[in-house]
């Protein structure tokens, strides 16, 4: 039997057991919470986390396609971006898979031979893990991105009246070739 | 070859550390989280560790001066050292005691709750967060224990076996970080079989703290404000009036000729109030044209005033005797100008006090004046729920107008947006108004969607900015908060397409555009009246090309005038 089809056959163990792992990040007080509530709306952090792990796994085991990964895993790590975790701890879930084959499969993966097989999805694993660093990083700096954004529309207006916001002439040409702005680029307002 | 001297082998620095991932996703700090819910009492420990984007910054010591609230410093939330006064105890339990005895609901939802849980997963920051502390019976926990150490017998004698703590400052603290978790929106207290009320804990909870000076400059800038100009940003009346000057050039490039309001003028029949947040920050600014447009199209005898300039009320975050004053203006300008009624614009909080504490609070205000229940000019309606009040909801006022056909409508030019609607805490809950922003909205758009029900109406889910927490520093807060109302709109989304979530309060409009941005950034925030004037035809307008933003109305991209 190939890896694949031994993943496939513990599916369901392994994907609770890597759910766990997400959930154990969490206050063991909620826990239960975030784990029994099966209403996506009262309860969307654990029914994220829940439905978003198992399309992980399948699209891992199936086509591994990077982009449908990332919507599933962005689900996840947007709010854990900013809940109450380090940067590692915010993606450090993933690793929790490796752990989990490992008991899951300790006996079968030594007994079919598929440790080469084994390797190479630890790779995907690792893979996936970078995904997730990106994603981190996006979420946090869209979050820096916010606050600029809002410090200015709160204080735009103020400052058009005050005759102190710099629009550029409607004709005004932008700068060709080694001119501070580039093609499609605005910057009308300062 | 030469031993590398020993002085190289640096230790790296005590707070990195290598881990295992074995270890990355057992670590996780819960230090913050050792609260014994086993059996019995709730026991809260307090070991509070304040976080960077989780709290708002101290207020100014100018602000505190400006309306003689206790010990203005400069102090920061970081530091150890939050220089209180000495005796800052028995300032709190003096004042503890002041309140259970002058404010009954306080003293009972101190004594009566019976701990069931039903309210524990219904608030938003604890949906958003998973922090336990968050859930509402905890966060009140904090409150009761110190009350039955020093306000019951049994917690006096029996101390922790009853839930009883002592009030020290780590317990201060951890008040203070958890009463700046909640929002007051009331969404817990709909849960409860006994009504118990957080907000009103959370309330108490603030103006307790305040004793000590623990404001918050979110809070205590707009009533600094507030209190000397009527409106949160401290513009004075010759900028308010400029500001809607503004608005007017653009609506006249939009409709083709000039409407003319007018400003504190006494003998007008209606005065119209609205939050400053309407008047000075996209997008609220829309809906401010829209009202404009609106009252344009109605030849409404009405007037805005330059000094009740503001409906927004931070006082309500702030003390009971702090609302009631900023409150006042209301009704001392309607009665200066002579006007029968109050129109009050899209507000949340405005309402809160408005609808539940304006008529018993400051009515003794409007004594002698021409004040009367109010009654529409233009369909004859009274306006019987706002008889004790005079203060009518606009989004009530032209519901009116619209069930009576006395607007001209093209929802049409709304049919590039497919619309959801929040309510917005306070109007939903603190109010009951549920139906006439819907029926406005149905009737200005053809394409209106629900978000699902256990997160609208009553059980609306807070923008996670409100009761003054829309500052900047604490984004992560908010982005916690919001995230439960924001999966809702991603739902309606992804079902249906919608692009626009409409709100009638000015601070989801401020609060809302960012968590969209962040959760679901295909989805932009209006306000109602920016969609009712966007379909409203106005007699002797040109024909519209553009809506209230300047964007091309559908069919229209291609017209010259975009
Ligand atoms: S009032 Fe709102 S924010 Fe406060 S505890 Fe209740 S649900 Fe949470
Ligand atoms: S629902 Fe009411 S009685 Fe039950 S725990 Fe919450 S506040 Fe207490």
């Amino acid at each position: 039997m190939d890896l694949k089809s031994l993943l496939l056959q513990k599916k369901s163990p392994i994907v609770k057991k890597w759910c766990d792992v997400v959930l154990s990040t969490y206050p063991q007080q909620s826990q239960k919470f975030l784990r029994k509530q099966k209403d996506q709306f009262a309860n969307p952090v654990g029914r994220t986390i829940f439905e978003g792990i198992e399309s992980i796994f399948d699209e891992l085991l199936h086509e591994a396609n990077a982009d449908k990964i990332a919507l599933f895993l962005d689900n996840i790590i947007r709010v854990r971006a900013v809940q109450e975790f380090s940067s590692s701890q915010a993606v450090g879930f993933i690793f929790g898979l490796k752990k989990v084959i490992r008991e899951e499969l300790e006996r079968e993966i030594l007994k079919e031979g598929v440790t080469e097989e084994l390797g190479a999805f630890d790779s995907r694993i690792d893979a996936l893990a970078l995904l997730c660093f990106d994603i981190y990083t996006q979420c946090r700096q869209k979050i820096f991105d916010i606050r600029v954004k809002e410090v200015k529309t709160r204080s735009e207006r103020l400052l058009q009246m005050a005759g102190l916001a710099y629009e550029l002439p409607e004709d005004y040409e932008h700068p060709g070739k080694g001119g501070d702005l580039k093609e499609g680029q605005v910057n009308n307002k300062c | 070859m030469a031993d590398i001297p020993k002085s190289w082998k640096v230790a790296p620095p005590k707070a990195w550390k290598l881990t295992t991932p074995e270890e990355l996703v057992k670590d996780t700090d819960h230090r913050r989280y050792t609260l014994g819910l086993e059996k019995g009492w709730l026991r809260t420990a307090p070991d509070v560790e304040i976080k960077p984007g989780m709290h708002c910054h101290a207020a100014l010591p100018k602000r505190l001066e400006d309306v003689g609230m206790p010990n203005p410093r400069t102090w920061s939330v970081m530091d150890e050292d939050w220089k209180l006064p000495k005796n800052w105890k028995e300032i709190i339990l003096e004042g503890f005691k002041d309140r259970l005895e002058r404010f009954r609901s306080f003293k009972l939802f101190m004594d009566i709750c019976v701990r069931c849980g039903a309210c524990a997963d219904k608030c938003h920051y604890f949906i958003g967060s998973a922090d336990p502390k968050n859930m509402p019976v905890l966060r009140a926990e904090l409150f009761r224990s110190v009350y039955r150490k020093y306000f019951t017998t049994a917690g006096k004698v029996l101390g922790p076996i009853a839930g009883a703590r002592e009030l020290n400052i780590d317990v201060l603290k951890e008040w203070w970080y958890y009463l700046y978790q909640c929002t007051e929106c009331r969404r817990c207290s709909v849960f409860c079989p006994y009504g118990i009320d957080t907000a009103e804990i959370t309330l108490m909870g603030r103006e307790l703290t305040n004793l000590l000076g623990l404001n918050i400059d979110w809070i205590a800038a707009p009533v600094a404000f507030c209190n000397r100009t009527g409106n949160h940003m401290g513009i004075q009346p010759h900028a308010y009036k400029d500001m809607i000057e503004f608005f007017l050039d653009e609506i006249e490039t939009i409709i083709g000729y000039r409407i003319e309001p007018t400003f504190n003028r006494k003998g007008a029949e209606i005065l119209f109030i609205t939050p400053s947040g309407d008047v000075f920050g996209d997008p609220g600014t829309y809906t401010a044209m829209g009202y404009l447009m609106l009252f344009e199209a109605l030849g409404l005898d009405y007037t805005w005033s330059t000094y009740a300039s503001e409906g927004g009320n931070f006082g309500l975050f702030t003390s009971n005797e702090i609302m009631k004053k900023l409150n006042a203006k209301m009704y001392a300008e309607a009665k200066r100008l002579g006007v029968k009624w109050i129109l009050g614009g899209e507000c949340g909080h405005m309402w809160r006090v408005v609808n539940q504490y304006m008529g018993t609070m400051n009515l003794d205000m409007a004594e002698g004046s021409k004040m009367e229940e109010p009654v529409s000019p233009i369909t004859g309606t009274k306006f019987e729920n706002a008889r004790s009040t005079k203060m009518v909801h606009i989004t009530e006022f032209t519901a009116d107008l619209i069930k009576h056909g006395k607007l001209k409508l093209d929802p049409s030019r709304n049919d590039h947006l497919k619309v959801t609607y929040h309510d917005s805490c306070n109007p939903a809950r603190a109010m009951g108004l549920l139906e006439e922003p819907r029926y406005v909205i149905k009737n200005v758009c053809n394409n209106f969607y629900e978000m699902p029900p256990n997160t609208i109406r009553e059980q609306t889910f807070c923008c996670g900015g409100g009761s003054g927490l829309n500052a900047g520093e604490d984004m992560e807060l908010r982005m916690r908060g919001g995230m439960p109302r924001a999966n809702a709109v991603k739902y309606v989304h992804e079902k249906y397409g919608v692009n626009k979530l409409a709100c009638v309060c000015a601070i989801d409009r401020a609060v809302l555009p960012n968590t969209m941005e962040y959760f679901v950034p295909e989805v932009d925030v209006t306000g109602v009246h920016e969609l009712v004037a966007n379909a409203l035809i106005l007699e002797g307008e040109k024909e519209r090309t553009v809506d209230l933003r300047g964007e091309p109305l559908p069919g229209m991209e291609d017209s010259e005038d975009v």
